[in-house]
């Protein structure tokens, strides 16, 4: 059981300790996002430029690398939060035992997983900041809207951190999240309209894709950065705020399941 | 003494009623009842796996008891764990410390958890490594620690917030003896104080230096309850006399002829011999041809003789 009366403001000390540590290394944490977009962009602008002549989407010709940019950002905001609560949250819940330390002072476990899911979606947000302000320079956002980013990556860190902390919950060890990430984030990162639109995909995949939490952040974020999308955004902001929400209770159930015994 | 007895008619700080846990079927603390009284340091003594760690971790509401009732301030754990938790601390089996954070930044952390005003935390984190010896650590990295610095470190987290009880789960397991004696001083500063302690242990020497009243735990049952002395006396007497080597059948016929308890080992007999000096005159003067000790009982004795001396694990 849940105890969801067992959740208050004091969750804030678990994020800000995940801060106190984030700061610590801040200029590495910076450097991937600083770099990221401007290598894939460098690499998919150059080198695939001559082999794309570009391509239509939400109605709008666009360049190759336009189309892609935007699902940088999603695909970073995925992977940011979804490492997070998977191998950086096992490693303190398993191998460091901090969650057991904390476990002795007025924290409650759900204070401490909700803490770690909302990290992870800080922590993705960051990035995400960070991405947008760098492909801005490249002229590939439009501002002010693309600043829209910034709550839109905190949802979408929300999503992912709650699912990872759910696979942290039920997963054996640390080795087996190859597993979710092998079945689940790759064929995400790959099909969600991130290198190409989904409409290139048979019927039954589109339909596929819908159900791909990465599929509705992507289309956001190309709905911030270009104005343009596939699918109505409120069904995209409903679906994400619905997965977000329903892998928060699973990934509390979860890691209640492991930890409390 | 005098403190614990003046204070024995003050409501107990906890009161353990028919305690049990269950794992999977398989039964880890068998409804066990005991008290802890304001100002006294509480032992919990027993082989491993006999359940001390369980019901430790069910006292700091980290586990739910399977049956029975566990009051710690006279508050319910169940429902008033948040606040029962503030006004402890516990320094766990494990070492939970976090390596992310500076030795100074643990104690900061932590006492951020309790929702602690910075500048307190602040004075207080001082304090704390001054009365551990541990100012020139401040600035190390958690990992970069020896064990006695560890332990030093967990045992001074767990007192960030100036808790009324401390919880102490082997507290010394591990340590070369000038850790361990400086952890005992400084255990010893703190019941001056007038702070609460309740430890497990399987160190009979900790036990009988540290606890004014403790319990002997195995199989989750409590075996017995007494103070260190008084468990001495009761169980095996004032003195032994330990004898090796073969032809040991006329002692035997002595001993029992004189109804002196005794155990047996693979190549001794452990004579319980009680302070009688004329059986012991007796038996150094008619039995000692080899390998004879006369010494005072310890616990460690009492312990042994309650719980067997085969292995455990």
């Amino acid at each position: 059981m849940i105890g969801f009366n067992n959740i208050s403001w004091r969750f804030v000390s678990v994020w800000r300790r995940n801060l106190i540590v984030y700061r610590k290394i801040w200029k590495v944490n910076f450097l991937v996002p600083l770099l990221e977009p401007a290598f894939y962009i460098l690499a998919f602008g150059l080198g695939f430029q001559g082999l794309v002549e570009g391509l239509t989407y939400g109605g709008q010709p666009l360049t190759y690398t336009r189309f892609m940019a935007p699902a940088l950002i999603g695909i970073s905001i995925m992977y940011n939060a979804f490492f997070e609560t998977t191998y950086n949250s096992f490693v303190r819940m398993y191998y460091q035992k901090t969650f057991d330390g904390m476990m002795t002072t007025p924290l409650s476990l759900e204070e401490i997983i909700l803490a770690e899911i909302v990290w992870s979606a800080t922590k993705a947000t960051a990035a995400a900041l960070i991405m947008t302000l760098v492909l801005g320079l490249f002229g590939f956002i439009l501002f002010p809207q693309g600043l829209l980013i910034v709550p839109l990556a905190f949802l979408g860190g929300l999503a992912f951190g709650a699912v990872g902390m759910f696979f942290t919950g039920i997963i054996p060890s640390i080795d087996m999240f190859n597993l979710p990430i092998f079945l689940f984030i790759t064929p995400m990162f790959l099909f969600s309209g991130t290198f190409f639109p989904v409409t290139q995909l048979p019927a039954w995949a589109q339909s596929v894709a819908l159900i791909f939490p990465l599929y509705h952040l992507v289309e956001l974020t190309r709905y911030c950065c270009l104005g343009l999308v596939e699918t109505n955004p409120l069904i995209s902001i409903g679906f994400l705020l619905g997965f977000a929400l329903c892998f928060l209770v699973l990934g509390l159930w979860a890691m209640r399941r492991r930890l409390i015994k | 003494m005098e403190q614990g007895q003046a204070m024995a008619t003050e409501a107990p700080i906890i009161r353990v009623d028919n305690l049990g846990k269950r794992f999977n079927g398989l039964v880890a603390v068998d409804s066990i009842s005991f008290e802890v009284r304001t100002g006294e340091c509480f032992g919990l003594l027993g082989p491993n796996g006999a359940g001390k760690t369980s019901a430790i971790r069910m006292l700091y509401g980290f586990s739910p008891p399977s049956s029975g009732s566990l009051r710690v301030f006279g508050l319910d754990v169940a429902t008033d764990w948040r606040q029962i938790r503030s006004r402890i601390g516990v320094c766990q089996q494990d070492n939970t410390l976090d390596p992310d954070l500076s030795v100074f930044q643990n104690l900061l952390v932590f006492a951020s958890y309790f929702g602690m005003p910075t500048r307190l935390a602040g004075e207080r984190a001082e304090e704390l490594l001054r009365f551990f010896a541990l100012e020139k650590k401040r600035d190390a990295k958690v990992g970069e620690l020896s064990g006695g610095l560890t332990r030093r470190l967990t045992l001074a987290r767990a007192l960030i917030n100036d808790p009324e009880l401390i919880i102490l789960d082997e507290p010394t397991t591990g340590l070369d003896p000038q850790s361990r004696h400086l952890l005992w001083e400084r255990l010893h500063t703190l019941r001056s104080q007038g702070k609460t302690f309740i430890l497990t242990t399987h160190y009979m020497e900790e036990a009988a230096q540290l606890c004014d009243r403790l319990v002997i735990m195995d199989h989750g049952k409590i075996l017995v309850e007494g103070s260190p002395t008084g468990l001495i006396e009761t169980h095996v007497g004032r003195s032994i006399i330990e004898i090796g080597g073969a032809d040991q059948d006329g002692l035997r016929n002595f001993l029992h002829e004189r109804d002196v308890d005794f155990d047996e080992m693979a190549e001794r007999l452990v004579i319980y011999s009680n302070g009688d000096t004329a059986i012991e005159q007796a038996i150094h003067e008619g039995f000692c041809s080899r390998q004879c000790t006369f010494r005072t009982a310890t616990l460690e004795d009492v312990f042994l003789r309650l719980t067997g001396r085969e292995l455990r694990e």
